[in-house]
């Protein structure tokens, strides 16, 4: 049909906006409750707070367990490091059908885990960071798909990383574990595909961090899935996220902690409170903290008095409890290392080149650290190697954050994306 | 999808795509040209569409779809990167009426425009009988139009030759989707055309 009118997409905006407020309200205590459970939370866009906490958990994928899997087999690394040996820790929703050809990989950002969905028996609290789209019903439906999330190499959750202990020596690794990259990560989780049996994953999925393994994967192992989903991601990071990348370890390695052996809390802190600026948008910090202030403000002294400093205070301090230092460190450089165009002179569709699968490649309005441009340069690339692919930007207020968030748009377009994927 | 009886233009197009062939589909709606195109011609496409919901609907039919605003051209797509590039009935919505042209152009090998004629007899007895046109290739009433251009065949092949598109092919159709042979301005409803650039 011919373009929209003019007065209904206005219309539609405005409510989309009220829309958007109404999330933007509540999203201040949303992701409070995402890091108090040291994991994203299940949000609906439109429910209020106190319906959502109604909502009994079992309307997801209901209690899950981690599982552990053990490779003996050494693993060369990118940086040229041997691991002899590695586990990783992983969780899976729903059902492995008979010929093994429903399972989609969940791959996580920075901070994320294999922990994706449902809660922990006896931990109502302990939802998964992405519950709000894996479920019966939901965009990566469990009745239909089988779901893996995996914690990846070097994190803290429980796969092999610096809290884990070095064979060689009976210590733990900690800032001797080595630097691991996307290449590793996707070799390590083709390991648990086969581990599980899966010859060939139906789709492999991602958000920022997260959406560069399902590219990656489509490069490393293009026989080996037959869609991928790139979210809020970009071929490769911009000098400027480097920038914030680097800020964030100095923060952790100029820690006198640090170099005692000790845990960086204020390192970490710092970093975190950086790394969280940036994934908000400036509207939305605007709209949730404005210039409010706190009750005992103007004491014309240095302690907490806006929101938005309380707010970053509480993030810092909740996520330098829970998260280790040097994972935080490889996550980030990985991040940095990660781009696949530098083996082809810079030519995205050269080094795509391999790929085989069809693509979904979203990105949201706001995001300016993985701005809808770099999603496009993926799309442009994957175009000119023929390359089904699909492109969503979609209007969020809530930066790179966004991928996290119930969106009404970006989950039905996942979950239509999904639908005609076949099983 | 968009009934087939109300887009008389589609057969024409497919007519001119061949097997194989690629095609960009700007402001592509639920899908509907680009899977007749993939099914009867065994043509890839891509579309581009603005529109969250026709997005959506893109994407439920299996279709290739790339949100992103025509007015701002194809900045995104690359010189020669499509055989063909069709704007299929939305020529006549856009502002930027002549930058969008020399875009299809620069991306594609060939462009197809097709537009509803203004001065479509029946039209001219509207405006006759004192009212603004309404018919299935004219579907608006005045206040609800995305219509932004006014112009008839002949006000397009003078705005072509002005820009130096190459006129390859006309396919001039009536209400009913029947082809017009003769008397094109008055007796077409809808025009369907295949353009390359001067140089070729």
């Amino acid at each position: 049909m011919i373009r929209g009118n003019a007065e209904e997409s206005r219309v539609q905006k405005d409510a989309k906006d009220a829309q958007f407020a109404a999330v933007a309200a509540e999203h201040y205590v949303c992701v409070e409750r995402r890091l108090a459970a040291s994991a994203g939370s299940a949000r609906t866009g439109q429910a209020s707070l106190g319906a959502a906490m109604e909502v009994p958990p079992q309307v997801g994928v209901g209690v899950v367990e981690s599982k552990v899997a053990r490779f003996g087999a050494p693993l060369m690394l990118r940086s040229g490091f041997t691991l002899p040996g590695f586990e990783l820790v992983y969780e899976t929703y729903g059902e492995l059908n008979a010929d093994r050809s429903n399972a989609i990989l969940v791959c996580h950002a920075l901070s994320g885990s294999h922990h994706v969905a449902g809660y922990y028996a006896g931990q109502p609290k302990s939802q998964g960071w992405w519950d709000n789209i894996v479920g019966p019903g939901r965009p990566l439906d469990s009745e239909r798909f089988f779901i893996v999330g995996v914690n990846n190499l070097g994190g803290c959750h429980g796969s092999t990383g610096p809290r884990s202990i070095d064979p060689a020596t009976g210590q733990p690794w900690g800032s001797r574990f080595p630097v691991v990259t996307v290449e590793d990560w996707v070799e390590a989780q083709a390991r648990l595909a086969d581990h599980l049996g899966i010859a060939q994953w139906a789709a492999v999925i991602g958000g920022s961090l997260g959406g560069m393994q399902a590219l990656q994967w489509t490069i490393q192992y293009p026989d080996r899935l037959r869609h991928a989903l790139v979210i809020a991601a970009a071929p490769n990071l911009t000098a400027a996220n480097i920038a914030f990348n680097e800020v964030a370890r100095q923060a952790i390695l100029s820690d006198p902690d640090y170099a005692l052996g000790h845990k960086p809390r204020h390192g970490l802190r710092l970093a975190r409170m950086l790394g969280h600026i940036t994934y908000l948008s400036d509207d939305q910090m605007a709209l949730k903290f404005g210039r409010r202030r706190r009750a005992d403000a103007g004491s014309f002294g240095f302690g907490i008095e806006f929101e938005i400093e309380s707010y970053l205070n509480y993030q810092g301090d909740r996520f330098a409890e829970s998260f280790d230092a040097d994972t935080y460190l490889r996550m980030t450089r990985a991040l940095d290392y990660f781009d696949p165009a530098a083996a082809t002179g810079g030519d995205l569709a050269a080094a795509l080149t391999p790929a085989r699968a069809d693509f979904l490649v979203v990105a949201f309005s706001s995001d300016w650290r993985f701005s809808p441009a770099r999603s496009r340069e993926i799309v442009n690339a994957l175009i000119r190697n023929r390359r089904n692919v699909s492109y969503a930007e979609i209007a969020s207020r809530h930066g790179h954050d966004s991928f996290l968030l119930a969106d009404a748009q970006y989950h039905a377009i996942v979950a239509a994306y999904l639908q005609r994927t076949r099983t | 999808m968009t009934k087939a009886s109300t887009r008389a233009d589609f057969e024409v197009i497919a007519g001119w795509v061949q097997p194989g062939e690629t095609v960009l589909d700007l402001g592509c709606g639920d899908g509907a040209l680009l899977k007749l195109l993939q099914e009867q011609r065994g043509a890839r496409g891509w579309g581009v569409e603005i529109d969250p919901a026709r997005v959506l609907a893109a994407v439920r039919h299996g279709i290739n779809v790339i949100q992103s605003d025509l007015e701002e051209g194809l900045a995104g797509f690359e010189d020669g990167a499509f055989d063909h590039v069709v704007l299929s009935r939305t020529l006549q919505t856009m502002r930027h009426t002549q930058r969008i042209l020399t875009e299809m152009l620069r991306v594609g090998r060939e462009a197809v425009v097709s537009f509803p004629n203004f001065a479509f007899w029946k039209n001219r007895m509207a405006v006759m009988q004192g009212r603004m046109p309404v018919s299935d290739d004219l579907p608006y009433e005045w206040y609800d139009t995305p219509n932004l251009r006014f112009f008839s065949i002949d006000d397009f092949e003078v705005l072509a030759a002005e820009i130096g598109l190459n006129v390859r092919e006309r396919r001039v159709l009536d209400d009913r989707g029947q082809p017009v042979s003769e008397e094109a301005n008055f007796l077409g409803s809808l025009a369907v055309y295949r353009l390359a650039g001067a140089s070729r």
